[in-house]
């Protein structure tokens, strides 16, 4: 058996009153990639937020490649070799490329002044490897003038520095052209065949089903299934089992729908 | 289908580092991207407050061109003028972190209350310092505390505390004043308040303040995790910045400054006043926006905020250099302020 980066053992969090996760199993191995994916409410972004560091869970334990955790925070996921590119990229707009690159984790020398030539030199290097280059921005171009891609590129480049062995994406693709989607899919099967590890996190069930290797469907705060791809024949498979998750009585408008469209 | 929309990359994560970087660099040499420019294009604020600076002193020298050859002038400027500087320059690091510090007069007044208080009771000016530094430090400290862990608007709460505190001041020493006659002889004195070649010996002090913060704020991982910081807080957050941490630490940077500020006043005088530090609320924030660090944060200039401060403390000496009656100063002050805002208007894209 491969190495277990991650995993989650009965992760609750609650807002109050309110359940955002009722009981979460999920693991991810070296070298492969887990698709994420669930309605709106699903409780995908609370748990990706847990994972990366950012929501502490109200209970549950953390084992990080087998050993359980305590305290941790965004900078404690981040020093476990877990990336996040957050659904709204956590760009700081009026910065420089090389400050978001480095947010966080400024490349310094003695007594924490920043090795700026170093850091132009890495973030330039980081920018060509995942291919957002253009002849129009440097390192030193604000954040702000990007398009949306480029945006992406950014913080892709910012997950990939430290030679993370888990890259969580968080709706990667959403709002991106289909070149720009090709590229992060690109990006994901490099990261693969590199031996590390991806969870991806999509609306877009063709999407997922493209790319990940391991199906997790999340149905309001709880794993509804695992499946491997094996299991899998389809991505129609998986969003008729989601629309029997959701409508366990059936929705024959519906089904019928997904059977044409199959 | 994914397939077909795969791009064309030519350089897959395998390739080395020396190779890649190389090429990069040509990649993204722009051709129009000379250093002046770069130069210009990045400290746009700083020179256009600068070119404001020099526009009014033109207006000066032409309406009484006597005075202002006059070395006395500068003289009375360059002595003042280190005291703003060194809570100018903080502020600029509190501003571009989103928060605001209206409590380093009281500030300044505490921490040289104690330096002065140590100087009475006989010790060595150079303990008074220390004294101050550390008085000034934990001020610095509680204000930032109170501001960020209790979740305070920084605005009102900062205003509070240079109420309270400068109350404490009046209360306890029911507005008396101490004068520091053996100040003048003292080797701290030499060294930080005499004259080098009629020059005061603070500017000197004080240039090199505002050359090492200029440094931290923009080469430094504190300068850059207060800009992070202030620009996008939730992000600061997702990729691990303590970004409460960070806030409490420009606030302690503040009451140091202030400290600073503190004891230079009172070396200045030889006296310490229970309002020592007061007068300096206005024109020190007028210092940091004239100088062009906008109000929303994420971006500011260490160097804008001193040529601010030059500009504002050289208005109320040049008005009345100039001829004119004491009461213009506060409308050249105001009409600077109006005109810089509105350059800075034109240089600073927000992106939010």
């Amino acid at each position: 058996m491969s190495e277990r980066i991650i995993e989650l053992r009965d992760i609750k969090k609650s807002y109050g009153q309110v359940y955002a996760l009722g009981g979460v199993n999920l693991s991810v191995d070296r070298g492969e990639v887990v698709g994420l994916i669930g309605d709106n409410g699903a409780g995908k972004s609370t748990l990706i937020k847990i994972l990366s560091g950012v929501v502490k869970p109200t209970s549950g334990d953390i084992l990080v490649r087998g050993k359980p955790v305590t305290g941790w925070s965004a900078a404690r996921s981040r020093d476990a070799g877990i990336e996040t590119v957050f659904q709204d990229r956590a760009l700081a707009v009026q910065q420089t490329i090389v400050r978001n690159i480095f947010m966080g984790r400024e490349l310094t020398s003695f007594l924490g002044w920043l090795k700026v030539n170093k850091e132009i030199e890495e973030a330039s290097r980081l920018m060509r490897e995942i291919g957002f280059t253009s002849k129009v921005f440097t390192p030193h171009s604000i954040v702000g003038q990007l398009s949306g891609g480029e945006r992406q590129g950014v913080a892709i480049a910012r997950a990939i520095y430290k030679q993370a062995e888990l890259i969580i994406l968080d709706e990667p693709t959403t709002a991106l052209s289909l070149t720009e989607t090709a590229k992060v899919f690109h990006f994901v099967r490099q990261v693969r065949a590199s031996g590390r590890s991806i969870l991806f996190i999509g609306h877009n069930i063709h999407h997922v089903f493209d790319i990940a290797d391991r199906f997790v469907v999340l149905d309001r705060g709880k794993v509804a299934l695992t499946a491997d791809r094996t299991e899998v024949k389809s991505a129609e498979d998986l969003i008729n089992f989601m629309e029997d998750v959701a409508h366990p009585g059936g929705l024959p408008g519906l089904h019928g729908e997904a059977e044409q469209r199959a | 289908m994914s397939k077909v929309m795969e791009p064309d990359l030519q350089t897959p994560l395998g390739r080395t580092r020396g190779q890649m970087a190389k090429e990069s660099a040509k990649e993204w040499s722009h051709p129009s991207n000379h250093w002046l420019r770069g130069f210009v294009l990045d400290n746009r604020a700083a020179l256009g407050t600068l070119a404001v600076f020099i526009v009014m002193m033109a207006v000066f020298m032409i309406a009484n061109p006597t005075v202002f050859t006059t070395w006395y002038l500068y003289s009375s400027v360059l002595t003042t003028l280190p005291v703003a500087l060194f809570v100018v320059v903080p502020l600029v690091f509190v501003v571009t972190c989103g928060e605001i510090d209206l409590s380093f007069p009281a500030t300044m007044g505490f921490a040289s209350w104690v330096f002065a208080l140590v100087v009475q009771a006989g010790f060595d000016p150079f303990v008074g310092i220390v004294a101050a530094l550390v008085t000034g430090t934990l001020l610095g400290f509680m204000v930032g505390s109170l501001v960020v862990y209790g979740g305070l608007s920084s605005l009102i709460a900062t205003l509070g505390m240079n109420f309270l505190l400068r109350g404490l001041i009046q209360i306890i020493n029911e507005g008396k004043s101490m004068a520091l006659t053996g100040l003048a002889d003292s080797a701290a004195y030499k060294i930080f308040s005499s004259q080098v070649f009629g020059i005061p010996v603070q500017i000197f002090w004080a240039i090199g303040f505002v050359v090492f913060s200029a440094l931290l704020y923009n080469r430094h991982r504190f300068g850059a995790q207060v800009k992070v910081v202030g620009d996008n807080p939730d992000s600061a957050r997702q990729m691990g910045i303590d970004v409460k941490l960070v806030r409490v630490k420009v606030f302690v940077f503040t009451g140091i400054g202030a400290a600073i500020a503190g004891c230079f006043s009172v070396m200045i005088n030889f006296t310490w006043w229970p309002t020592a530090g007061d007068g300096y609320l206005l024109p020190v924030l007028a210092s940091v926006f004239v100088g062009g660090t906008p109000t929303w944060g994420g971006i500011g200039t260490v160097v804008g905020g001193a040529i601010g401060a030059v500009t504002v403390s050289f208005i109320q000496t040049g008005v009345v250099a100039a001829g004119l009656s004491g009461f213009y100063v506060q409308f050249f002050n105001g009409l600077i302020i109006i005109l810089s805002l509105l350059g800075h208007k034109w240089n600073q894209a927000r992106y939010r």
